[in-house]
């Protein structure tokens, strides 16, 4: 069943008169050398079930043993979200049939996680002023966790027969299990409640921060285009003011950052559609269309599985030593916001200016940029400036660009030793991106040093002069403004390439003014 | 002579092979004829292993031949319960779900045999996945009781004991869940233990209920059942609830036998309606056997120990529901109904369907219910609480004695099939045996004489606290003892189902 | 203590068990008799005792995060019902999601 012409409110209008609930379950597949519970590998690419053993392939008389590694990773997490770690938690069997699944049961965890009660600050820019007339700007938003767990993931199946190799018409499945057993940990928030009309966009920004997040930890390398980093979002709808919450749906396997924000907006609008109209929400999993942006109703939880969850009794309990916990909560790389914070005061920037290098995808690079020497303000300028034009223009990310912050601060430092000048430091620029060579090749192979050497300079200078004896004469006479016209001459003749400041200081001595005097 | 050498014990046996006085080849040839002679009537194996056993009794004696010391128990034939894996050999569990399934690696008990130049004459007969106490579930067909060959031979492990009491092999391995060492061994007149759980690794053992299961020797001496146990223990990194501590003395208990100043409880509520006078009456006088011999015999009562069946059969299924799930048609194993217009689950559900028996499909619907939500807490949630209390009523009885007595089972061996289609009367068989399983302390089944009634063994059961392996030995040597020199001969000499010439 | 036929046909169908209509019965009829054996259970004062899972009381057992050899696609695949592209072909699956 499918409702692509589901009726939509549009998105200002339903948030006007709705306020949105939104929830997120993302799971982090680990970047642990074997799996969860055992020593097989997890490398990617190996050849179908080359990476199996009894216990992951589940066969009969097998038994789990827990990855002290993939613990570690987990209370890294929990620590780094403020959350509490239990002193005493167990697995748990959730049952349920599925040829992915070898033991046809998931060892996970329910009522005992090991992480509970944290939060994450996320923020984001709202466009909006806020109240008693403040202006618009970086707004902060506390995103509560509720806990965070470790469980194992599935084989994977590739469907054959259907017309699209999705499960829907497939004859029949193949299955490989080199995943099944690799370590998962899930994060699950609290309702976020308060965004209003921000909810797409504390929903990415959430995301964004714990890929972030992670990623500073070491534990995995977060790719949402790999499916290391996925994630479900739960959306519900109440009526301004009634203080009432509403039945929630909830999207699964969405896999960007974009499609985040998009399965919000989308829900949102389509609720709103439903309620205006005097309808129920539905309880159910709806999937994303990343084309279309639009979901589709799936199983519907209104017949919720039982799961039969029990303790695993194969496994003992998981009690971390309170000097274990210390020594992980010591040992923890500095986070993403600390170092927000530690660069936007050793930069000097404002919020907004800080909130401008985070949006724009730009802090890495920017980071990396004045780690090759460039100064802050050259890094900032060149990748907020001329790079994300070219970015934008070529619709990619900054980070997708062919060219490294070691380039750009190697163009940063030729400006600087005045060996470029910022228009021939562009077009070194678009020789990098064009794939031309290294800054210091393109400037020899294109002969686009600045001309500073006074021999050559002189002779331009004196050309200049020649072709334009009524502007000399101004400038003899001390109109010193006049010496802009005769640098445009010199620069033309050169291409761009005198050195201007050295140009206007030989105009100048030639023409019997002061070369230290300025406009 | 063959019936000689099948005569032996393991400890006499691994004695002559290490002198010399006989070769492991032919020690394992008079088994393998042994079975030959009589387990068409025994049906005690599933599968005889005649070339692997015969290629590791050879490899023993070049062992021997090139100076090498031979372990405790290097080449003595062994039946193995058809529940642990063997990569050379089927694993059925006694279900045709597996049937022809030959796993790819050994358990790790498998391999420590192996390791020990144990030879494994072939995979034991048993209840289908272990759930039953007489080996009529399973799906090849029952063992018979080598006393009377129209009675069961108990369960779940009644093939391993029906071959070490038939004098197929001088010892064998089953699993305790809920009695199924300890039961067949007392019907079938042998020795039979449950280890300390966690004493013995559950790596490579087919689960039925995991916090239950507990791998442990048969014999038909105390003294060969604590060599089995010393070389099959062990803490194993491969089983998270494998105990990490040193195997308990077991084999020096067994041989000191002492009970003097030992004090000795009697449970009151291990007794009682449905106890066959004969195997009370036997109970009796090993209880006063005991106090003859210097030991201290006090009541102890633990009252939740009434409740522990009714506990037991709501964890155990409820386990057991779990467990089994994995036997899905996808992997390995059965397949029915794949005609290629059938989904996955239709394909399961036949082939379960057709490929579980009945006893079977009753615990897993009966652990599907126990563990649903609603009732949940009525039930699995409240079996477990039972069992704190069960473990508190041990605890607490530790601190008077040293170790607990009773029955190991209520009747004699029952005829094949008087019970087969009444489960309940079928379960009143591990009244005795479960409160240990659910307490994880260790247990011994000891012959202590016939019942006047029948002529049928009767087991004698110690219970000591967890860890504490090594005083169920010693007791069970001591009782060993005195009935042995008082009636002059081994029990088994008794036997009347299929003689031992 | 009965159960109803229904919530066992329910039961049979979660366990993925494709019983006939007599077998149903029958198991039925044996399903209530051991629930109300076992329901006995509810006698017992237990509130505020905690519920066992493990009766030896063992913590943290771990495993290092070191590569250990594998069984190799051969023998994984050795024994399967059905086998194509070295995977495990299985009939099809109905859509969970």
């Amino acid at each position: 069943m499918t409702d692509q012409l589901a009726t939509l409110v549009p998105y200002d209008e339903a948030v006007s008169r709705y306020d949105p609930l939104i929830g997120l379950e993302t799971h982090v597949e680990l970047g642990t050398v074997t799996k969860m519970f055992c020593g097989c590998p997890t490398r990617f690419g190996a050849e179908p079930n080359s990476q199996v053993c009894p216990v992951c392939l589940g066969l009969p008389g097998s038994l789990p043993v827990a990855s002290r590694a993939a613990i570690e990773y987990t209370i890294r997490i929990g620590l780094a979200l403020n959350c509490s770690i239990a002193e005493n938690c167990r697995f748990a069997r959730k049952n349920y049939f599925y040829p992915d699944m070898p033991k046809d049961f998931q060892i996970s965890q329910y009522d005992e996680p090991l992480c509970t009660d944290g939060w994450l600050d996320v923020t984001l820019d709202d466009p909006e002023p806020g109240p008693g007339g403040s202006a618009g700007g970086p707004r902060q938003f506390r995103v509560e966790i509720e806990r965070v767990h470790l469980e194992e993931d599935t084989g994977k199946s590739l469907h054959v027969g259907g017309a699209t190799g999705r499960i829907h018409g497939a004859d029949y499945s193949l299955v490989d299990y080199n995943r099944a057993g690799i370590p998962l940990v899930e994060i699950v928030t609290k309702p976020v409640a308060g965004t209003g009309a921000l909810a797409p966009q504390v929903a990415k920004a959430y995301v964004t921060e714990l890929r972030d997040l992670v990623r500073a930890l070491g534990v995995s390398d977060v790719r949402m285009e790999e499916g290391s980093l996925r994630c479900d979002v739960n959306t519900s709808l109440s009526p301004r003011g009634s203080g009432q919450w509403g039945t929630r749906t909830e999207t699964k396997n969405v896999n960007s950052l974009r499609s985040v924000e998009r399965a919000v907006r989308y829900e949102i609008e389509r609720q709103a559609a439903i309620l205006d109209a005097g309808g129920r929400i539905v309880q159910e999993t709806r999937h994303l269309h990343e084309v279309s942006g639009i979901t589709t109703a799936g199983r519907s939880k209104e017949e919720a599985q039982d799961y039969r969850y029990f303790p695993e009794p194969d496994l003992v309990p998981v009690a971390p030593p309170a000097d274990w916990v210390a020594q992980i909560r010591a040992a923890l790389p500095e986070l993403p916001t600390a170092r927000r914070s530690r660069l936007q005061q050793e930069w000097g920037l404002s919020d907004l200016d800080m909130a401008a290098l985070r949006n724009a995808g730009a802090l890495d690079l920017v980071t990396e940029t004045v780690a090759a020497g460039a100064t802050p303000a050259d890094a900032r300028k060149w990748w907020l400036g001329e790079l994300s034009r070219r970015a934008n223009d070529s619709g990619r990310d900054l980070a997708d660009l062919p060219i490294t912050p070691a380039q750009v601060a190697a163009v940063a430092g030729l400006v600087a030793s005045g060996t470029l000048n910022d228009k021939l430091a562009r077009q070194v620029i678009d020789g990098v991106l064009a794939g031309q060579g290294t800054p210091d090749e393109i400037v020899a192979a294109r002969g686009l040093a600045v001309v500073s050497d006074d021999g050559a300079l002189s002779a331009v200078v004196d050309e200049a002069i020649a072709a334009h004896p009524d502007v000399a004469q101004k400038i003899r006479d001390g109109k010193v403004a006049a010496a802009g016209a005769l640098l445009g001459a010199v620069m033309k003749a050169t291409r761009g390439q005198a050195d201007a400041t050295r140009a206007r200081e030989l105009i100048l001595e030639r023409l019997g003014q002061d070369p230290s005097q300025r406009q | 002579m063959d019936s000689e050498l099948t005569g032996m014990t393991a400890a006499a046996l691994a004695a002559a092979i290490a002198a010399g006085e006989v070769s492991a080849a032919e020690v394992t040839d008079a088994h393998l004829a042994r079975i030959g002679a009589v387990d068409s009537q025994v049906r005690a194996f599933l599968h005889v292993a005649a070339d692997s056993a015969r290629a590791a009794a050879r490899a023993v004696d070049e062992r021997r031949a090139a100076g090498q010391v031979l372990g405790p128990l290097a080449g003595v034939p062994l039946a193995l319960k058809d529940v642990f894996t063997t990569e050379d050999m089927p694993t059925t569990c006694g279900s045709r779900i597996l049937d022809g399934w030959q796993p790819p690696y050994d358990a790790t008990i498998t391999r420590r045999l192996r390791a020990a130049g144990v030879v494994i004459l072939g995979k034991a007969n048993m209840d289908e996945f272990a759930m039953g106490s007489s080996t009529e579930n399973s799906a090849f067909g029952p063992s018979h009781n080598p006393w009377d060959l129209s009675r069961v031979p108990g369960g779940s492990s009644g093939g391993s004991a029906a071959a070490v009491a038939g004098f197929e092999a001088p010892l064998g391995i089953g699993t305790d869940t809920g009695g199924s060492i300890r039961q067949p061994a007392a019907v079938c007149g042998i020795v039979g233990v449950k280890p300390t759980y966690g004493g013995s690794s559950r790596y490579g053992v087919v689960a039925f209920a995991s916090s239950l299961d507990t791998p442990g020797p048969l014999a038909r001496t105390v003294l060969d059942a604590a060599l089995l146990h010393e070389v099959m223990s062990g803490h194993d990194p491969c089983d998270s609830t494998s105990v990490d501590a040193p195997v308990p003395p077991v084999v020096a208990a067994a041989r000191q036998a002492d009970v003097s100043g030992l004090r000795v409880g009697v449970v009151p509520e291990l007794s009682g309606e449905g106890y066959q006078p004969g195997v009370m009456a036997r109970f009796g006088e090993a209880v006063e056997l005991l106090e003859s011999l210097g030991a201290k015999i006090v009541e102890v009562s633990c009252p939740h120990f009434s409740y522990a069946l009714p506990a037991y059969y709501l964890i155990a299924p409820s386990e057991a529901s779990s467990n089994l799930a994995r036997f899905d048609a996808m992997r390995y194993g059965l397949r029915v109904g794949d005609d290629g217009t059938r989904s996955a689950e239709e394909v399961m559900s036949l082939t379960r369907a057709q490929g579980f028996g009945a006893e079977v499909k009753r615990r897993i619907m009966l652990g599907t219910y126990a563990l649903s939500s609603g009732y949940y807490d009525a039930y699995y949630g409240k079996a477990q609480q039972v069992r704190t209390l069960i473990i508190r009523d041990f605890e607490a009885a530790f601190e008077q004695v040293d170790v607990l007595v009773s029955p190991t089972t209520p009747t004699t061996a029952f005829p094949i099939g008087e019970r087969a289609d009444d489960p309940i009367a079928m379960y009143l068989a591990d009244l005795c045996t479960i409160p240990s399983n659910l307490a994880g302390n260790a247990a011994l089944s000891v012959p202590c004489g016939l019942a006047s009634e029948d002529g049928l063994p009767v087991g004698l059961q110690i219970m000591a606290p967890v860890l504490a392996d090594d005083r169920i030995y010693r007791v069970g040597a001591a009782v060993e003892a005195v009935l042995t020199e008082r009636r002059g001969h081994p029990l088994l000499d008794e036997a009347r189902g299929i003689g031992h010439d | 203590m009965s159960i109803a036929r229904e919530e066992v046909a329910h039961l049979a169908s979660l366990s993925r068990l494709a019983l006939g209509e007599e077998e149903l019965d029958h198991l039925a009829g044996q399903l209530g008799q051991i629930i109300a054996a076992v329901a006995r259970i509810q006698d017992v004062a237990a509130d505020g005792i905690p519920a066992t899972s493990h009766a030896v009381p063992l913590v943290n057992v771990f495993r290092d995060d070191v590569e250990v050899p594998c069984l190799g696609a051969e023998k994984a695949l050795a024994q399967a019902p059905a086998v194509e592209q070295q995977r495990f072909r299985v009939p099809r699956i109905l859509a969970e999601d």
